[in-house]
């Protein structure tokens, strides 16, 4: 079993840590503060903290509705949130295209716009919130709820006060979640995008580039970086998740 | 009564746009001319060769994550050890890791200036641009699913029904074969789902150590892209489609077995993937 995981994961990794310092440690400080792996280390930064935002919102609205609300089709709504797991990525960015590119049928033209990375960062991270909101919403105990609506709040402060207090650890790892994925997403992302240097080219495009163009310690030392982010988020996460469960008792 | 309908055409408005209507709209553009066209994109020969080497490289990696997965699922669970954090922690990793990582790090380790690329290069053995390394990048990516899933059972069955069978004189692999491995079984299954549609649908890590070969190394993934490159949308919402019906036969499958699972509760895949 170790043998498996130190082929298959530690020795690779190790290959790429090792790599990123093939020039020197100066080596890969020059690889990572060019000025292309600035922009697109920002650019993939940036977006993946829109994104996180966004779905803080979107995703506990949709785990609300899902859990407090009652509709015709809610199961199948349910079934869908899962959908941009399951479908390839490169899929989900040919989708986006369809709709919000040049040849689009309501005349609204993403393509090769920063808008159009948060979008398809959006339809990738979708599930992250609302699966790890649901479960505790459906848990929560509604006597609170009750007892401060007899006590004279309002519908928002309840949820203010009440609610989203309970929620916090849960929406909170599902964001950090959202965002370690956002960070490393590339499939979705290469289709609409349209890679532009500077303007449109997220992280993991930019490794793809300079493995493309045969400059594999300049796409190691990036990548050293997003393994850096990667594994800082699955700490927070860690630290989240025992807040959680401290929460719960 | 007005700020819940508010709430649920909000959220439902965001899913429409962001996943129904694109969705859907590529179905409609595959089909808009009829069915032949999607017809002869079926039956190119690119196609099918892609559609080949998808289903088989899922077939070598899904059975090896699944037995990796089931035991090392039982030493986390039934041993304690020094360093469980870490291993804990490397299962996780490809989950939050950029695929477009995992092709360069096979890539540095496979490729002839690589690590073991002269010494492959002496015996003649090809691994980066050919199968082998696709299947290494797609046994990487879609590693923790079977043991995430599994885990949180086999917390749950405890260890009461397989020290019975051991005080009565069953051997250890008739306790796993007749005990664990009936109790653990739709924890295994709605892994192996998860594990199949990572492995189906994974694009960044084996475009990389590919070398994107036509009628050679091009899974279906790549071939969407080729075909979308080529200007052949037709080609390009024809695999797709396949691919999203792949998609919803695993939203029908999970679904199905996650009523099966005593947990009803339980979150997303990628959630459970980190728990």
């Amino acid at each position: 079993m170790i043998g498996y995981l130190s082929f298959i994961v530690l020795i690779p990794l190790a290959a790429v840590v090792w790599k990123s310092t093939g020039s020197g440690l100066e080596g890969f400080w020059n690889a990572v503060t060019s000025p292309a792996a600035l922009a697109s280390l920002k650019l993939t930064f940036g977006a993946s903290m829109v994104v996180a935002l966004v779905n803080a919102v979107m995703g506990t609205l949709i785990a609300w509705i899902l859990v407090r609300d009652d509709f015709p089709g809610k199961g199948l709504v349910n079934s869908l949130i899962d959908l941009p797991f399951a479908l390839p990525t490169i899929v989900a960015g040919l989708t986006l295209l369809a709709l919000y590119g040049p040849r689009g049928p309501i005349g609204i033209n993403l393509a090769y716009t920063r808008m159009a990375v948060i979008a398809a960062l959006l339809f990738v991270t979708l599930p992250f919130v609302v699966r790890s909101v649901q479960p505790v919403l459906r848990e929560l105990d509604r006597e609170m709820e009750e007892a401060a609506a007899s006590l004279g709040a309002g519908g928002f402060t309840i949820f203010r006060r009440v609610v989203l207090p309970n929620l916090a650890p849960a929406i909170l790892s599902g964001v950090a979640l959202a965002f370690a994925r956002a960070v490393g997403e590339f499939g979705a992302v290469i289709l609409i995008s349209g890679n532009i240097p500077f303007k449109t080219q997220v992280a993991s495009v930019q490794i793809f580039s300079a493995i493309e163009s045969d400059r594999p310690t300049a796409a190691a030392a990036i990548s050293v970086v997003l393994l850096g982010l990667s594994f800082l988020t699955l700490l927070a996460i860690d630290v989240l998740r025992r807040w959680g469960s401290k929460h719960e008792s | 009564m007005r700020a819940r309908y508010g709430l649920r055409f909000a959220a439902l408005a965001y899913l429409s746009l962001l996943l129904v209507f694109p969705v859907g709209l590529v179905f409609f553009r595959t089909f808009e001319h009829g069915f032949s066209p999607f017809w002869n994109a079926m039956t190119d020969p690119d196609f099918l060769h892609a559609l080949w080497l998808t289903i088989l490289i899922a077939l070598i990696a899904v059975p090896l994550n699944t037995v990796f997965g089931v035991v090392c699922a039982l030493v986390i669970v039934r041993q304690r050890f020094r360093g469980k954090a870490v291993l804990n922690a490397l299962i996780d990793l490809p989950f939050a890791l950029s695929p477009v990582v995992v092709g360069l790090a096979f890539f540095l380790v496979y490729a002839r200036t690589g690590w073991f690329g002269p010494w492959l290069d002496a015996h003649g053995i090809q691994i980066i641009f050919a199968l082998p390394a696709m299947v290494l990048a797609t046994i990487f990516v879609s590693l923790p699913f079977v043991v995430r899933e599994v885990v949180p059972v086999l917390r749950e069955i405890g260890t009461e029904q397989e020290e019975a069978a051991w005080t009565l004189g069953a051997s250890p692999l008739a306790t796993f074969r007749r005990i664990t491995l009936p109790a653990i079984r739709w924890g295994i299954t709605y892994g192996v789902v998860l594990t199949t549609a990572r492995a189906l649908g994974e694009f960044g890590a084996v475009s990389v150590v590919s070398g994107n070969l036509i009628g050679r190394t091009q899974t279906l993934t790549l071939h969407v892209e080729n075909r979308f490159q080529a200007f052949d949308l037709v080609g390009a919402y024809t695999a797709s489609v396949v691919l999203a019906v792949l998609a919803l036969m695993t939203l029908f499958f999970m679904n199905l077995f996650r009523k099966e699972t005593p947990r009803v509760d339980s979150g997303p895949p990628g959630d459970e993937a980190l728990r």
